[in-house]
């Protein structure tokens, strides 16, 4: 049997150096690693051909010239198409990559462009698009005021998941409301009605939801309902079901969108409420218009996606 | 590397990183290498064949065996498995993780020994090594040799055949996932997918790399396996072993000598019948001399079984004396022959999950259902209340068709009125092969209705006649 050649190797070698009898031993690094730190350095070369790197006061190094570039089409400022060619960099590469998903997703939306809007809601497979594409139109746009899932907030923005619809729950009548933006109104009561009459009609609108109150103020609530004095009638109806051509709300249903009564669990909190929109009014029901912001196919498939994925009619 | 000179295997195994030393093994015939030149040539035909394997199918590429990672589906000749059917995939892995567990408490390595990939091809490049270089003192010869003509030659060809074979296996794996022909054509032609080039140099390195320069180090230093098989040895497992009692006797092992040829004249001067001929250390592909006992380099390969065998023979003593037997066994004072110790708790227990994880496994293939569905109910908002004091949950559905046509279905609610379900507009339910399509669901109930319902279920009824109808259940919010 021979001897373990591998532990019985020469004496190693030293660096020369000897301090009062101490020597350095030369340990050279292995050579599979100093050669990956060589081809760092030549990749670090290669890399700057290709890709903004040094810093030269406050421009840059791009690279060569022609050698690596990116095309992208972007919309100028005044509304212009152009087609942009520069170096290899980041913003670029994101723009020409947000181009290709759109050259993607140009069919879908063209197809839902070209169709009306019953038949999108009738093709399954194209509802699948609206629900998707539909979904991230909503969080970029809509959801910071009807919120993620288009529930809305009361005293805030409307829900768009349940049946009522201020303006209008037809296909064309949201499309109306996305582009032309929409503003709701109803005028202060302090000036021309007194505390009691305002508790009256309070009452009376509690009892049109099915909400506690007091039958004897909300009799004449009624009366004064329908009275020139208060003159309620003209926008919520003589029926109270409010008209959707003015954005009046309807009062008999169970919906709430300015006075949070179903949050409230006494019947004087649920009054106060009603109350305070009585007496102050409303001057905050406004949707901003997105006819300019957002392409005429995109509002088509927000329309349906709030109309079919959303809410929808009873 | 530093040029050591090649010589007989070392005999304790080197620290680490430490050895410089390639092994060169010397050939050897006898059942062990039979049985492993067998599982070579099947494992090989079964690799390297079965992309190639044709297999009707009306709707995908025909091709047997085909890992469809671009629609999502697998064909495993008539079965075709989607994502949805991950469960698989975790009993598979669950199975051959007992199955591994199972026959290393009884056997020992002998997935290491006959079947991981890595024995097979590091075999296969050194019998490549054999065929060109020659046998074991030849191919000492020829690494002890300066880089000549003769050098160069040998060394270049075998290690070409070497990077062919890496590259054969590379392309092999990566036509599992695309139809083979196509794919071999357009790798050649330049057209194939950046993804299909990316695999076949990736495999094509690693295989050369491990089985071709690094071997028995994979073994040794990178795989996980290598050591915690280790943990399943119990006493009574079988493993590759020497019997050191005959081996040694009480005067140690000794090479036949003069007045030591014979068996009794040896056992007169108490040596034992190991004749020290170093063949069991020059066979053994991880370069260990099993005379030293159990050792976590051992792959179980068998072939220093072989080789002593053969040399017991031309001696004139009895086979066995390096075996595959029990810790146990070889201690004992009367040894008997060596067999299957498998009535113990932990072998009994692998058997029973092996048996348990397979039962479950083909009773979940065979039984499964065409039509797969699933239901998300919409959370935000969880529930909204309707003008006439009415509830609504909305759901998303979504409909999986695994059969390989379009399929119509309708669903229907059960546990609520049949009128509380809305579809919207969709007419029909059509959902194309192999796709999922999902679905906006409405469900309005009454506030009594509501607050008297927590749970209901939705049915997908598919429309053919034979095929069964799918009921999830869901829940109801109402506050
Ligand atoms: S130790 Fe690992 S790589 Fe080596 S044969 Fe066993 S399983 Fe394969
Ligand atoms: S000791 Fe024997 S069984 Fe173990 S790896 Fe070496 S030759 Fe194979």
């Amino acid at each position: 049997m021979s001897q373990d050649k591998t532990t019985t190797t020469a004496t190693p070698k030293t660096t020369g150096h000897n301090w009062d009898g101490i020597e350095e031993y030369t340990n050279p690094l292995p050579t599979w690693w100093i050669w990956g730190f060589y081809i760092t350095f030549i990749f670090t070369v290669v890399y700057w051909l290709f890709y903004p790197a040094w810093p030269i006061g406050d421009k840059f190094t791009k690279g060569i010239p022609g050698l690596h570039t990116i095309t992208y089409k972007a919309t100028t400022v005044d509304g212009k198409e152009v087609e942009k060619t520069t170096h290899w960099n980041m913003r670029s590469k994101f723009m020409h990559e947000m181009n290709e998903m759109e050259g993607v997703q140009k069919q879908w939306f063209d197809k839902v462009a070209a169709m009306s809007f019953e038949d999108v809601s009738k093709d399954a497979e194209l509802m699948q698009f609206v629900n998707s594409a539909g979904k991230t139109l909503f969080s970029d746009n809509c959801a910071p005021c009807h919120q993620a899932g288009g529930q809305g907030k009361i005293g805030f923005s409307p829900n768009l998941t349940d049946d009522h619809w201020q303006f209008g729950g037809t296909h064309d009548e949201i499309q109306q409301t996305i582009v032309h933006g929409r503003k709701g109104f109803m005028p202060a009561f302090k000036e021309v009605l007194n505390e009691q009459q305002i508790t009256q009609l309070a009452n009376y609108v509690l009892s049109l939801s099915g909400e506690p109150h007091d039958n004897a103020f909300a009799t004449a609530g009624a009366q004064l309902f329908k009275s020139e004095d208060a003159g309620c009638y003209y926008c919520h109806g003589a029926d109270a079901k409010g008209n959707t051509q003015m954005g009046s709300a309807n009062l008999t249903d169970k919906i709430w969108l300015w006075a949070d009564v179903p949050a409230k669990s006494t019947q004087e909190s649920k009054l106060a409420e009603v109350k305070r929109v009585i007496t102050g009014g409303l001057d905050r029901g406004v949707m901003p218009a997105w006819g300019g912001r957002l392409k005429p196919e995109q509002i088509k498939l927000l329309t349906v996606y709030v109309h079919d994925s959303l809410g929808g009619g009873k | 590397m530093e040029a050591t000179s090649p010589v007989s295997p070392v005999k304790k195994p080197s620290p680490l990183l430490n050895r410089q030393i390639p092994i060169v093994t010397r050939s050897v015939k006898g059942k062990f290498r039979t049985f492993k030149t067998a599982v070579m040539v099947i494992a090989y035909s079964v690799y390297f064949l079965l992309p190639w394997m044709q297999w009707e199918r009306s709707n995908a590429a025909s091709q047997a065996l085909l890992f469809d990672l671009e629609s999502r589906r697998f064909f495993i000749f008539n079965l075709v498995v989607y994502p949805q059917d991950i469960f698989w995939l975790a009993m598979l892995l669950f199975i051959a993780a007992a199955l591994l567990f199972f026959t290393t408490g009884l056997i020992g390595r002998a997935w290491c020994g006959y079947f991981c990939f890595q024995t097979l091809w590091t075999d296969l490049f050194i019998m490549i090594e054999r065929m060109v270089q020659g046998e074991r003192p030849a191919r000492l010869r020829l690494i002890k040799q300066p880089w000549n003509a003769e050098k160069i030659l040998k060394m270049g060809v075998s290690h070409s055949l070497m990077i062919l074979i890496s590259f054969w296996t590379g392309v092999t794996f990566a036509a599992y996932f695309t139809y083979a022909p196509d794919f071999v054509y357009h790798l050649f032609t330049g057209q194939a997918a950046e993804a299909g080039y990316i695999t076949v140099v990736v495999l094509t390195i690693t295989t050369y790399v491990a089985a071709g320069l690094s071997r028995e180090h994979i073994c040794t230093l990178a795989c996980p396996y290598a050591r915690f098989q280790g943990v399943m040895y119990e006493e009574d497992t079988l493993a590759v072993a020497y019997d050191v009692r005959r081996g040694e006797g009480t005067a140690g092992r000794i090479a036949p000598g003069k007045g030591l040829r014979i068996r009794e004249e040896r056992q007169a001067q108490g040596h034992g019948d190991c004749i020290d001929c170093g063949f069991c250390v020059q066979v053994c592909p991880t370069g260990i001399d099993i005379r030293d006992g159990l050792q976590y380099q051992c792959i179980s390969c068998g072939l220093c079984i072989d080789a002593c065998n053969n040399v017991m023979d031309s001696v004139g003593s009895p086979r066995g004396l390096i075996r595959y037997d029990s810790e146990q066994n070889i201690a004992s004072p009367v040894p008997h022959r060596p067999r299957l110790e498998w009535r113990r708790p932990k072998v009994l227990g692998y058997a029973a999950s092996l048996v348990v994880a397979s039962t479950i496994l083909f009773y979940n293939i065979g039984t499964r259902s065409d039509t797969e569905a699933n239901v998300q109910q919409v959370r935000q908002p969880l529930f909204v209340m309707l003008s006439d004091g009415s509830v609504r949950n909305r759901y998303q559905i979504n409909i999986i068709n695994k059969t390989e046509h379009e399929q119509r279905y309708y669903l229907k609610v059960q546990g609520i009125p049949a009128n509380a379900l809305d579809m919207g507009n969709i007419p029909e339910i059509r959902v194309r092969a192999g796709k999922t399509l999902s679905l906006n669901a409405k469900v309005d109930l009454s506030s009594e209705q509501a607050k008297a319902t927590k749970h209901f279920s939705f049915i997908v009824i598919p429309t053919i006649a034979e095929a069964e109808p799918v009921v999830v259940k869901t829940n109801f919010h109402s506050h």
